[in-house]
């Protein structure tokens, strides 16, 4: 029987979320990225169904909107660069949907160009509301990335979630995918999700979760935690609009003290500071926001308090 | 849709706005020279128009439809159906409203003439402001590049408020099934440019604002008894 967690000695466990995220070598890839110097090595938490203890890296890559670029030869090449760029930084999970337009064909493409890096993560999902059509949405998306088999594949806004789970549940007994899991975003069907997560044996969950967006806090990290289901957070910046809101704030003078330079690390660490997620999984189209974002599973990881005085730093802006 | 009233405009939006421009400068360069062609269909329009006649008035309907199937096969159906799973719909209203073109085209009925009112002087202000001024508003107000210039004929916005320009010279039976698409486009192509924050947003809806309040007045004047709608004189 599970132990119930309740909220005081969960935000307790917070404490030993810098101990939780163990570290791992972050391998280069292809040609080496100019970047900063790292505060050690790559900041890591456990998959916690894993059996064999796989772990992930503290940032992933997302692909809402910024991979999508239809067959733009340059924009293509623009975010094969991105992707470079996050697995010479450490990077391993990448995230992304058939509904996210031309993002999938982009990513094959660039894993294809950088020779399908070994550490890939691979992230996707099922978005179809027919049960019966999963099978063969599964097979294109498949066939776009280039690759054989998915690492995670989430029910894409929990849509038929009764009809696709099962089907999801048997690939993974069959050994054609790793792990299972739902999505939400930006607040919606938290009661749905939390009726999944009580009833099914899923891996996984992505939510929206951010300094400013922190609903998921009360029900869903918690019961995550509890039944020890990984969370992926997405929106980190709530689609670019807190790094708009932080642009002309400067850093606050803690931030040094959790190895962050910059607003977009800060937020990123207030997100995978909390011990019941994964990774947050940031969007980019641009190298250089992306070895920042990388940048954030390095280092020292804000303590509760100071991921309070973050959200509090947000709430100002 | 679940919990609809928590969508925003912006969640439906499922490219970056430079995307979504940079594929009509890589629209322009596949279909290169066939800019010059889409201007000088443009330009033979208004010779047609300016000669009236039913014959000339078939021609119109079938270069506008040409113009339809264009835009909606070239540009919609294989550019934008790449960042946008819904442009295959616009696809299909775009084929429709070629087909409906056609059928007009065919129907020996199709009779465009010069302005005759005050509503047709706003269909030819339209029609001229779709092929000349609202290709410019980008590269010129809004510092788009010129290589993504949108042009009647083969851009979905000028097409679509041209056509409404020209529906407004139309002599036709129900005009309002040949308003509906262009009409329908407008509002879309409104609506994404404002998800996108594109300050052109309102362009192609004002455009399709103005020719059906137009529309509607030249067809209650048709409705009064003594004031039937007469051809101009030739």
């Amino acid at each position: 029987m599970r132990r119930t967690l309740t909220r005081r000695g969960f935000l307790a466990t917070v404490a030993a979320a810098g101990a939780a995220a163990a570290v791992g070598p972050p391998r280069a890839l292809g040609r080496p990225a100019i970047q900063a110097p790292r505060p050690g090595p790559i900041l890591t938490r456990p998959i916690p169904s894993s059996a064999a203890g796989e772990r992930l890296p503290l940032v992933g890559l997302g692909s809402w909107i910024t991979f999508n670029v239809g067959d733009d030869p340059a924009a293509r090449d623009a975010c094969t660069e991105v992707m470079r760029a996050f697995f010479a930084g450490g990077g391993r999970l990448i995230d992304s949907s058939p509904m996210y337009g031309s993002s999938q064909d982009t990513i094959g493409y660039g894993l294809a160009k950088l020779g399908h890096p070994p550490e890939l993560f691979a992230a996707d999902k099922v978005w179809i509301s027919s049960g019966e059509k999963g099978p063969a949405q599964i097979a294109a998306s498949l066939q776009k990335w280039g690759i054989p088999r998915f690492s995670l594949l989430e029910v894409h806004n929990v849509m038929s979630w009764e009809e696709h789970l099962p089907a999801l549940f048997a690939l993974k007994k069959a050994g054609k995918l790793g792990y299972v899991g739902v999505t939400t975003s930006e607040g919606r069907r938290h009661d749905e999700i939390e009726k999944i997560l009580r009833s099914q044996p899923i891996d996984f969950v992505q939510v929206t979760y951010n300094a400013a967006d922190r609903e998921v806090e009360a029900r869903i990290l918690p019961l995550a935690h509890e039944r020890r289901i990984a969370v992926i957070c997405n929106r980190p910046f709530r689609r670019g609009e807190l790094i708009a809101r932080t642009a002309r704030s400067p850093l606050p003078a803690f931030a040094r003290d959790i190895d962050c330079e910059s607003w977009a690390q800060v937020l990123l660490k207030f997100i995978v500071a909390h011990p019941a997620v994964a990774c947050a999984i940031p969007a980019t189209s641009r190298v250089d926001h992306v070895r920042q974002n990388i940048g954030a599973s390095y280092g020292r990881l804000p303590d509760e308090a100071t991921r309070q005085r973050i959200a509090a730093e947000v709430a100002k802006l | 849709m679940s919990e609809w009233w928590t969508y925003r405009l912006s969640n439906f939006l499922l490219f970056a706005p430079r995307t979504y421009f940079r594929l009509f400068e890589l629209y322009n360069a596949a279909i290169w020279p066939a800019q010059i062609l889409a201007f000088a269909l443009g330009t033979g329009l208004l010779v047609l128009l300016r000669r009236g006649g039913v014959a000339r008035g078939r021609a119109i309907a079938g270069l506008l439809a040409a113009a339809w199937l264009w835009s909606g096969v070239g540009f919609h159906a294989l550019r934008y159906a790449t960042i946008n799973w819904g442009a295959v719909y616009f696809a299909w209203l775009f084929g429709f409203e070629a087909a409906a073109l056609l059928g007009l085209a065919l129907s020996r009925r199709a009779a465009f003439e010069k302005p005759a009112d005050g509503a047709g002087r706003i269909g030819l202000g339209l029609f001229l402001f779709a092929l000349v001024v609202e290709p410019l508003i980008g590269p010129v107000l809004l510092g788009r590049r010129w290589r993504g210039i949108e042009l009647f004929a083969v851009a979905p916005d000028p097409t679509a408020v041209g056509t409404l320009g020209l529906l407004l010279l139309a002599r036709v039976r129900r005009r309002w099934l040949l308003m509906a698409a262009p009409v329908l486009w407008a509002a879309l192509t409104g609506v994404s440019l404002l998800a996108m924050e594109a300050r052109d947003w309102w362009v192609a809806p004002a455009a399709a604002a103005m020719a059906l309040a137009a529309a509607g007045r030249q067809g209650s004047r048709r409705r009064v008894p003594g004031a039937a709608w007469r051809p101009a004189a030739r």
